[in-house]
């Protein structure tokens, strides 16, 4: 513990870069993504094969280059964010939602309600997710709205094993004994005493995950079961890219930094929101 | 205070002017400042201090230990003589050269021997490593040495504990292979860190008992640290005691005792419950207490007895509660054993009472209160309370109940939860039981309440890490009376603080029992706090009462021979007494029976008017 308060001057320190920083990334990804319809109208569409493949940092024109089809790699990264942007962050919020509900009631309660959550739960995580997203997009048809729903019905999971390890060790904490000793009910004591102490894994959690189901929405596009392969995003660009990858490195380079500064961003973010949740300012927990 | 040059020589370990510093966010925090001390060989040096006052630190510092806890030591010297000739200084000396020593020449006991010992080892797997380390014994020889050891700490049965784990001993038998292990390569000096803290009274005996034999037989050098001012009157020949870091007397154990020179420690024995200082009087006392106020000692509170209790109708009655619990199932889930944690446990709780609930872990003292609160639920018989069965209530009166009886918890840290305010944690009972619904009204409520346990408005802004132990437990009484109860449990409150502080809560206690006219149910094992703040007492033994009666009664004329036994078994902070001939052994049975297997229910008869007694049966009488 001394060691720790030895570096919590330095800390407080780093915090502070680590939210600035963190705004700084993801907050001006979202911006640019935002303000794409009126920077780029033409919705990064605009072909013109007579300047095909141009490097970046050569024309003002087009300051990231062109692809193969002569479109501009700056607004098809703009425009491109929107898709990727909603899947990772809306199929993140709907797993959190549901994965913490179920963790928290099956962790809470225990009993008959854990046993069968908890067992489909372990059947779900033992499916493939290829095989679950092939079955599911095969019968509901292709569609930004099926991906996110696709990921929300299989990662969910995650979040309520996650969720209920945490309260299980929770809940024979002496304080929540000592807050239904006061007559506090159930439900007040899961969202007003368990979920504030559950917080920190899983934000941790979710911010990878918005990283991972940014590529995931690019291989379920690949293999023809996620969004029109003609909307650009950065998951379908960073594939197309692939093959020119010796010849014009720019056409999959700058969406794979757009994926990094969003997801360094993110977990930034995530790390400083966690610590400023936490009044004892401790992070190992 | 100052040695003469010749003690000086023959000393087996010197401190000198040691002074260790921890860093912190906000600076250095010295832990330990300047402190110098003998320890000289075959002699007993308590180091006595209260949280903080930096004792423990010391007890590292001399094996360099504090290198592994982020500590620094600043200046100073360690030196030890192992074999009387060439001083080592510990602090200069090599890290090769230190480990020869740890656990060879100086050997160390923590106070929690559970996590002192790895639990995937045997014991005897676990002492040998040591020999075998130090010694360089065989498998063999080290088996038969290491049974030996534990024969030596009178352990029963010492082969077949060589092979079992550490989980299958009760914390008594883990102290004594604990102390097995320290003694096994025939240590100059032990450092022990309050080994018995964690124990219960009758087993601690037992522990100092064999720590006191040892060391007569091996001549072996203690440094016990301890905050029991009770523990150091039966063990040391020499006390040092230290106050924020700095020592601050060192003298002779009997005139510590006797003549305490500064007024910290002036302060520190007027603290110490005594064990018979209310002798004669019927009523429990408050006290002043001598509180430090920058470097003077300063007595606050006045004195006051305590006559508060209303004998005419009982606000609680239990009657032949019991509550089991299962454990040990079968594959196919039939229960084969059950704790059997209270056995038919009869008693009144009267208006203004303190009636103090006595007994040893496993007692089922805790479960009675947690069966009171609903937090447990009893397997049989009835509690009435304010006339009413608890069992024929509805769900809505049950909940009413939680606001009449609050509870308060040993350790107060555990019990507050760590992200809310303290002044949401208090305002939470309001809350739940809508008591006061407008904001502004509750929140002067709070800072009322606040101030009637003696802490500030502005600390309800506060979160729980930002306040010491004594205050935790200030506001963990504040959150327990917010909903006006009219009976609170305090389960072992006060165990887990400092003396000086645990007599400030206990004065406390008493006083919002005046004004508020409060019942309590104090359940503690501390025999001593016990007579101060109690009216009545009932001690408890395997789960069911075997004696009852009023505070007087019991302890100065104890019937039952458990209740005896308890008593001889508290140290007495007094180092002119004699110490006890009567040796106390034996563990405390498990409450744990084969289904089916009942335990005999005690006939209590009246000894006195309100003094009831179990009859003993030959068997009891042999174990206890």
């Amino acid at each position: 513990m001394a060691t720790a308060q030895a570096v919590s001057s330095s800390r407080s320190w780093f915090k502070s870069l680590e939210l600035v920083l963190g705004i700084l990334f993801a907050g001006g990804i979202v911006l640019v993504v935002l303000l794409s319809p009126a920077l780029f109208p033409d919705g990064g569409e605009g072909m013109d094969l007579m300047a095909r493949l141009i490097p970046p940092f050569q024309s003002w024109q087009h300051i990231l280059g062109t692809d193969p089809l002569g479109r501009d790699v700056l607004a098809r990264v703009a425009v491109g964010g929107k898709i990727s942007l909603m899947v990772g962050f809306l199929s993140v919020i709907g797993a959190v939602i549901i994965g913490t509900l179920v963790g928290l009631v099956a962790g809470y309660y225990r009993g008959i309600a854990e046993i069968l959550l908890m067992r489909f739960v372990d059947i779900q995580l033992a499916l493939p997710f290829i095989l679950v997203a092939i079955m599911f997009l095969a019968i509901l048809g292709a569609g930004i709205d099926k991906v996110i729903l696709v990921m929300i019905a299989t990662q969910w999971v995650q979040y309520a094993r996650l969720v209920r390890g945490s309260v299980l060790s929770l809940r024979d904490r002496e304080f929540i004994l000592s807050a239904r000793a006061i007559g506090v009910g159930n439900g007040r004591i899961i969202f007003t005493h368990i979920l504030p102490n559950v917080l920190g894994p899983i934000i941790i959690l979710m911010t990878l995950q918005v990283a991972n189901n940014i590529l995931l929405e690019s291989s379920l596009t690949f293999l023809g079961l996620g969004v029109d392969p003609l909307i650009p995003s950065w998951g379908g660009m960073l594939a197309d890219g692939r093959t020119y990858l010796q010849t014009a490195w720019w056409v999959s380079v700058f969406p794979g930094l757009a994926i990094m500064f969003t997801v360094l961003g993110l977990n930034l973010l995530g790390d400083w929101l966690r610590d400023y949740l936490d009044p004892t300012g401790q992070t190992s927990k | 205070m100052s040695d003469t040059p010749n003690r000086q020589s023959e000393a087996l370990l010197s401190v000198r002017s040691l002074s260790v510093e921890f860093g912190t966010g906000q600076g250095t925090f010295k832990a330990v400042k300047d402190v110098s001390f003998d320890v000289q060989p075959g002699r007993t040096l308590a180091v006595v201090g209260e949280s903080g006052s930096g004792k423990s630190v010391t007890s590292l510092a001399i094996m360099r230990l504090t290198d592994y806890t982020g500590g620094r030591i600043t200046s100073g010297q360690v030196l030890f003589r192992p074999d009387g000739g060439e001083a080592i200084d510990l602090v200069q000396a090599s890290d090769a050269r230190l480990r020869e020593i740890r656990g060879n020449d100086i050997a160390m006991i923590f106070q929690e021997p559970m996590t002192s010992l790895n639990p995937v080892f045997t014991i005897g797997n676990q002492i040998s490593e040591t020999l075998i380390l130090h010694q360089g014994l065989k498998g063999r020889e080290a088996r038969l040495r290491a049974r030996d050891l534990l024969q030596k700490v009178r352990l029963p049965d010492a082969d077949r504990l060589l092979d079992r784990y550490p989980h299958q001993l009760s914390g008594g038998m883990r102290q004594r292979v604990m102390i097995a292990m320290a003694l096994a390569c025939n240590p100059k000096l032990l450092i022990a860190d309050e080994p018995t803290t964690a124990l219960d009274v009758t087993i601690q005996a037992q522990i100092l008992n064999i720590i006191r034999d040892l060391q007569q037989e091996m001549g072996t050098a203690v440094i016990f640290i301890t905050h029991d001012m009770g523990v150091v009157a039966e063990m040391a020949d020499d006390v040092v005691v230290m106050w924020k870091g700095e020592k601050v007397e060192q003298a002779p154990v009997r005139d510590v005792f006797a003549s305490p020179q500064h007024p910290y420690t002036k302060a520190l024995l007027s603290a110490v419950p005594r064990l018979g200082s209310l002798k004669g009087q019927p009523l429990p006392k408050r006290t002043p207490v001598m509180v430090m106020d920058g470097n003077v000692a300063k007595p606050v509170g006045d004195t006051h007895e305590q006559n508060t209790a209303d004998y005419t109708k009982p606000v609680l009655q239990v009657d032949k509660l019991t509550t089991r619990f299962d454990v040990g199932k079968t594959f196919f889930g039939r229960v084969t054993h059950r704790v059997h944690a209270v056995e038919e446990v009869s008693f009144d709780i009267y208006p203004g009472e303190t009636l103090a609930l006595v007994g040893e872990s496993g007692s089922g003292k805790s479960t009675i209160g947690r069966t009171l609160q609903q937090l447990v639920e009893p397997t049989g018989g009835t509690v009435r309370f304010d006339g009413r069965d608890m069992g024929a209530m509805s769900p809505a009166d049950r909940r009413r109940l939680r606001q009449e009886i609050q509870y308060i918890f040993q350790d107060p840290f555990a019990s507050l939860d760590p992200r809310h305010s303290v002044g949401y944690s208090i305002a939470e009972p309001i809350i739940v039981h809508g008591l006061i619904n407008d904001r502004k009204a509750r929140e002067r409520r709070v800072h009322e309440l606040l101030d009637q346990v003696g802490l500030l408005p502005q600390h309800a802004k506060r979160y729980p890490h930002e306040f010491s132990g004594g205050q935790r437990q200030r506001i963990c009484i504040a959150r327990a009376l917010a909903s006006n109860p009219k009976l609170v449990i305090a389960d072992e409150s006060v165990s887990a603080l400092d003396v000086s502080i645990q007599a400030q809560i206990v004065n406390l206690l008493m006083e919002l029992q005046e004004k508020r006219k409060l019942s309590y149910l104090f359940i503690t094992h501390d025999m001593a706090v016990v007579e101060k703040i109690s009216h009545r007492v009932a001690v408890m033994y395997l789960g069911q009462i075997v004696e009852l009666g009023s505070r007087q009664a019991i302890f100065e004329n104890p019937q039952h021979s458990y209740t005896r036994k308890l008593l001889a078994a508290v140290p007495i902070a007094d180092p002119q007494r004699e110490r006890a001939s009567v040796r106390i052994e034996g563990e405390i049975p498990s409450p744990v029976r084969p289904v089916g297997q009942e335990p005999a229910i005690h006939r209590m008869r009246e000894v006195a008017p309100g003094h009831w007694v179990a009859i003993e049966a030959d068997s009891l009488r042999g174990a206890a």
